[in-house]
């Protein structure tokens, strides 16, 4: 092998490639358009790591000093921080709350100093929402003037909504923690390993495709490149030669695909901002691949360009008067594609259950080299079962037969346009099918029952009056129709430290009204005056302290409703009455469950509870969609660190919703593609019988039955891909997601994907019937 | 032979683009006669057959086919008319290439709606009576030229139409086998009773016709019947 | 090929003496045979017997080449009836069919017509060839065969006269 020769014949193929007359730049435009389109697809996919690293890198470096040693004293340098987290409409908010200890205090990240007391800075975005009608809720609930802008280092993304506000009200009871500086170290592997999976397999989903496509982009304008091969030729040019010259034209469209893929990814970057996929959007300047994956991508795709070219060459003998197509092709054999499938399940199997969510040293390769050989063998099996299937098919009408025969004699050429979409449609059934069971954990373990209540907040209060007001407060805001409040405390056992003991067993202590109380037990009766006692039952996961509120809260016994280890002066006690029913748990809305002492209000002043809390679950009237938002700004007017949090698991959902539509536009972009291609297919074929069209035409072939045979030629080989890749992608989705140690939820995501194969099915139908119309013409038939 | 002609065009024109392939051409063709249509290349000799036949729609002119004004038809109508009446060989590239030769003979009769049992049961039939019946299983691609010609005429006739185009059937062929087409064609086409309207460049072929017709500049010059 | 009728044709241009004539003849159709006087004279005469042609007058010095001829309305009408005829086709026809051609050129009637109905006469024998060779054994066909190849051979000396009919046109007029 001389690389001399090797590039002299490349470049002599890659200029008849753009001088090749109009259809043979038209072909080199197509090819690089739909090779671009795939490497921009497969930069952005291989920037995602990156990108949701940097958001951490970010986040880590606006985060206050969080260094485990604790500032016990206010310096000159210190600060009193806290984050508060919160929503707006469904949108995540988030801000820092400082409080200057001394003149130096460090200046948060993306700003020019700490504001003034009352005071506070924006970023853009929450800046543009503030400013316009639809912030105006939102300026009641922070009382802050702004006074500038959050720069980018401040940021983590250019549509975060964020602030940072100077806040006198934060103590060190309220507070996050006293800091120094901001900034701490990076995790080094930041993703976790189901993201990684999902990664690889979305890159592997992608990358195929390509590749398939430049596999059928090489024959694209097969009768004029034949003639072109066989004039070389016929001038000298030896059989290698030729084979050389035409991978060199495939590879001339590899590489202007190269740069019109980087091309699109720069410019669809610029668009990283605005484009919001699950909460994720960011900095134009983070949204960068991987490097590792940017150089496979662009080394692959220009060599599989040559590879395949050669191998689609490997059948066909460029003669110096024609090239000659072997006319019956060898059979194929289904143990070679077999294997690479076996191959594949054999590396992903034994990895089932091994992996935890949590992890992020997964082992990438071995999972990433078996999805590729499933999703090949899957490819691999397309020809043959194309091939299998059409043999056995006979009878029906013309069109059928028509079709059903060009499909017997040449099943290759359709089933190599199609094999793209099984691999699109396989990886795209296998994602969802992860990001369905990604979904439904998410939901069902957050377990909340939104039909009980809507939001939850729990305040601060003095003393439990405080807290008993907060609740009616809140009880009376508008839009809120119910509410379940409790004060919660704790009690302690009476009595001296036992030997052994390192501090006094407690037990959680509520205070609230029957009908709140029955929210958290199961309750045969209650009155004012009665009390509870709930015990965690033998077995328990949720209840790691079972034994000591066993001992602690017994009917009869008796408690001091404060750590007499903490508390200087008298201790208050209390008894609980023996008159006290044991009753069983019952999980509260949010799906928690609350062991422990159980009051009605009669039963116990809440006055001499320490440190009591509002415990309050809101229920919303569903009509008014701004509810939640008066609710949070109530709450924060009573404790500006409150923090109310929904219940409705809506949110959650829609996250994933954009996740999987995205999947789903992401591998109906890629079918397109596919599509695209398989459209060329049909149009060349059409035109190269035009003398067969026209005289069918002359014997009066109706125009349905040859419409109808272009659509039975499509249809069958799409029709036995998206059958091969619903098989296949739904076993890929349930190994991957036994991997992980989750189960199948839903075994009908395929249906939306097998949807938009239908829909190409169509659309390249309809889009080859004008050709066909007017090929249908007389003018075929005119020789002269 | 005084009968009413089967097919009678008068005045047909036809422009493709600027140039007139037709311009006022008149024919005339009796019930079971071959009329070979004569004349240089681009006289618009396969016009007037495209015309003759219903596949192009004259611009000017009328074309009565069994006494029926045909010009006005609707093209499904035209295309009925072609299944049932009339049949098809041209010089090359007729046959369907993944369809075998029985099957391919079949097709006008499938067409028609005919089962296809039935349907490649008198494509058999047809076949060997064209003397190619070997060729039944093969594909279009695994037979000779002359044979595909054959294969050709047996599917022109298969509909019993009444009457034939054939736009140089053995344009393609050596003599022999453009000889032994042509015997074959007008042998089968007189017993069935078929017209045949015959474009050929050859004085040959055109001799195996009952009269001929030139086509010069888009009009037909001499047109006389057959003694 | 009929010298009389050739002969009787140019005079159709205009009267001419009998040494024009002989000139006239071998320019347009003598390339390799000019004629004798002779047989301009015994042709002259016999067609002035025949009352083709008259002499319209004499040159001093007297002898045929000396007499100038004009053509009658039977003489027109003879020629008219001899381009009208399809020649019996057989080989080596070209000469006779060419001054046909030439002739019908100059004398102003439709050479096109001439040769359809020529094509006409070839076609009418090759289709009984045809039909002999049909039904007869091999020594009939390829018998036929050499026949019709070369009736088609000038046949398509005939199309391809037929196609440069204009040039011609205008080389005759010249």
């Amino acid at each position: 092998m001389n690389p001399r020769i090797w590039a002299r014949d490349l470049a002599l193929g890659a200029r008849f490639a753009v001088t090749g007359g109009r259809s043979g730049v038209l072909r080199t435009l197509l090819t690089a358009a739909g090779v671009g389109f795939g490497v921009a697809l497969l930069l952005l996919a291989s920037s995602l790591p990156n990108m949701l690293f940097q958001r951490e890198v970010r986040e880590s470096a606006r985060a206050p000093d969080a260094s485990h040693r604790m500032i016990e004293e206010p310096g000159p340098g210190t600060f009193l921080h806290y984050t508060q987290y919160s929503s707006y409409r469904g949108a995540a908010l988030s801000g820092l709350l400082l409080k200057p200890e001394g003149p130096g205090a460090a200046v948060p990240p993306g700003t020019d100093g700490v504001p003034a007391a009352g005071e506070m800075l924006v970023s853009p975005a929450l800046g543009r929402l503030l400013g316009s009608p639809e912030g105006a809720l939102l300026k009641e609930r922070l009382p802050y003037e702004v006074v500038g802008t959050i720069g980018e280092p401040g940021l983590i993304g250019p549509n975060e909504l964020r602030y940072v506000a100077h806040a006198p009200f934060l103590t060190t009871d309220n507070y996050d923690g006293r800091g120094l500086r901001y900034g701490w170290s990076v995790p080094e592997e930041p993703m976790n390993a189901f993201l990684l999976l999902l990664v690889v397999i979305a890159y592997v989903v992608l990358l195929l495709p390509v590749l398939v496509f430049i596999g059928t982009a090489a024959r694209f304008g097969g009768e004029q490149r034949d003639r072109r091969l066989a004039a070389l030729r016929l001038v000298g040019a030896d059989n290698a030669t030729t084979r050389r010259v035409a991978a060199g034209e495939s590879l001339a469209g590899a590489l202007l695909g190269l740069v019109v893929g980087a091309g699109l990814f720069l410019a669809s970057r610029q668009f990283a901002g605005t484009v919001e996929i699950w909460d994720v959007n960011a900095f134009p300047s983070d949204v960068v691949p991987h490097t590792l994956l940017a150089l496979l991508v662009l080394a692959v795709v220009p060599v599989s360009s040559v590879v395949v070219t050669l191998l689609a060459l490997r059948g066909v003998a460029i003669e110096p008067l024609g090239v000659v197509r072997t006319s019956t092709p060898r059979r194929r054999r289904l143990w070679w594609r077999l294997l690479i499938l076996a191959a594949g399940a054999a590396l992903l199997v034994p990895a089932v259950g091994g992996i935890q969510v949590e992890d992020t040293g997964i082992d990438t390769f071995t999972i990433g080299a078996g999805t590729v050989l499933v999703l090949i063998g899957l490819t691999g099996l397309l020809p043959w079962l194309v091939e299998a299937a059409v043999k056995r098919l006979r009878g029906g009408p013309v069109s059928w037969q028509l079709a059903v025969r060009r499909l017997q004699l040449s099943s290759g050429t359709a089933a190599r346009a199609v094999s793209g979409i099984v691999v699109a449609a396989a990886g795209a059934i296998a994602l969802q099918m992860l990001f369905q069971a990604m979904e439904h954990t998410f939901t069902a373990e957050t377990g909340h029952d939104t039909s009980r209540a809507q939001l939850q907040t729990s305040l601060d209060a003095r003393d439990g009056a405080d807290a008993r007001r907060t609740i009616d407060r809140l009880a009376a805001v508008e839009g809120v129709t119910g509410v379940i409040g409790t004060v919660d405390s704790h009690v302690y056992r009476h009595g001296p430290l036992k030997p052994g003991e390192e501090f006094r067993p407690i037990a959680p202590f509520s205070v609230g009204d029957c009908a709140s109380l029955r929210e958290y037990a199961v309750l045969p009766s209650c009155a004012d005056g009665d009390v509870f006692v709930v015990v965690p039952p033998k077995g328990a996961t949720d209840a790691p302290d079972a034994p000591r509120i066993r001992e602690t809260a017994r009917p009869g016994a008796l408690v001091t409703l404060r750590d007499p280890a903490e508390t200087k002066g008298t201790v208050p006690e209390w008894r609980i009455p023996a008159t006290a029913r044991v009753v069983t748990a019952r999980p509260d809305p949010v799906g928690l469950h609350r062991y422990g002492v159980l009051a009605t209000p009669r039963a116990i002043g809440a006055a001499p509870l320490e440190n009591p809390r509002s415990e309050v679950l809101v229920r919303l009237d569903p009509s008014l969609p701004d509810a939640p938002e008066v609710v949070r700004n109530a709450a924060l007017e009573i404790d500006p660190t409150a923090t109310v949090r929904g219940l409705s698991d809506t949110e959650q959902s829609s996250k994933f919703l954009s996740v999987r539509t995205g999947i789903l536009v992401g591998s109906t972009l890629t079918m397109l593609l596919v599509a695209a291609s398989l459209l060329v297919a049909t149009l060349e074929q059409l035109r190269d019988r035009k003398r067969l069209l026209s005289s069918l035409v002359a014997f009066g072939t109706r125009r349905t039955t040859l419409g109808c045979s272009v659509l039975w030629q499509t249809a069958v080989p799409i029709a036995l891909g998206l059958a091969l890749a619903v098989a296949g992608g739904l076993g890929l989705g349930s190994v991957l997601l036994a991997m992980t140690g989750q189960r199948v939820h839903d075994w009908w995501v395929f249906l939306p994907v097998v949807g938009v194969g239908a829909a190409l099915i169509a659309a390249v139908t309809l889009l080859s019937l004008p050709l066909l119309w007017r090929l249908m013409r007389a003018d075929g038939l005119r020789t002269e | 032979m005084n009968t009413a002609p089967l097919l009678e065009a008068t005045g047909l024109s036809k422009a493709y683009g600027p140039t007139a392939a037709l311009s006022g051409a008149d024919f005339a063709l009796r019930a079971g006669e071959v009329v070979a249509v004569m004349g240089p290349s681009g006289s618009g000799k396969s016009t007037l057959l495209h015309c003759l036949a219903g596949i192009v729609r004259p611009d000017a002119g009328t074309l009565a086919y069994d006494g029926r004004d045909i010009t006005a038809l609707s093209d499904t109508a035209r295309s009925a008319l072609r299944r049932t009446d009339f049949g098809f060989v041209f010089q090359f590239g007729q046959l369907v290439p993944e369809l075998s030769c029985v099957e391919n003979v079949a097709l006008p009769l499938r067409l028609n709606g005919e089962k296809r049992k039935a349907a490649e049961a008198r494509a058999l039939e047809w076949l060997a009576r064209l003397e190619v019946d070997d060729t039944a299983a093969k594909r279009p691609g695994e037979i000779s030229g002359g044979q595909g010609q054959r294969v050709a005429v047996a599917r022109a006739l298969v509909s019993s139409p009444r009457v034939i185009f054939a736009d140089e059937p053995t344009g393609a062929l050596d003599s022999l086998n453009g000889e032994r087409v042509m015997r074959l064609l007008t042998d089968a086409s007189r017993d069935t009773g078929a017209a045949v309207v015959l474009v050929t460049h050859e004085a040959r072929v055109a001799a195996w016709s009952d009269r001929e017709v030139v086509v010069r500049d888009g009009s037909v010059r001499s047109s006389e019947w057959a003694a | 090929m009929s010298i009389g009728h050739t002969l009787l044709g140019l005079l159709e241009a205009g009267p001419r003496h009998g040494y024009d004539l002989k000139r006239a003849f071998d320019e347009r159709f003598g390339h390799d045979r000019p004629l004798h006087y002779g047989q301009v004279y015994s042709t002259m005469s016999r067609l002035l017997k025949n009352g083709l042609v008259v002499v319209e007058g004499i040159e001093p010095g007297g002898g045929p080449e000396r007499k100038r001829y004009a053509i009658t309305d039977a003489g027109i009408t003879d020629v008219a009836d001899w381009l009208a005829t399809p020649e019996k086709p057989e080989p080596y026809l070209q000469s006779t069919l060419y001054t046909k051609v030439v002739l019908a050129l100059m004398t102003g009637r439709g050479a096109a017509e001439l040769l359809d109905t020529q094509r006409a006469e070839h076609l009418r024998l090759m289709r009984e060839l045809t039909r002999r060779k049909k039904d007869g054994d091999l020594a009939d066909q390829l018998i036929c065969d050499h026949a019709l190849f070369h009736l088609e051979a000038d046949l398509r000396w005939l199309e391809l006269t037929a196609a440069r009919l204009d040039r011609l046109a205008e080389e005759v007029r010249r």
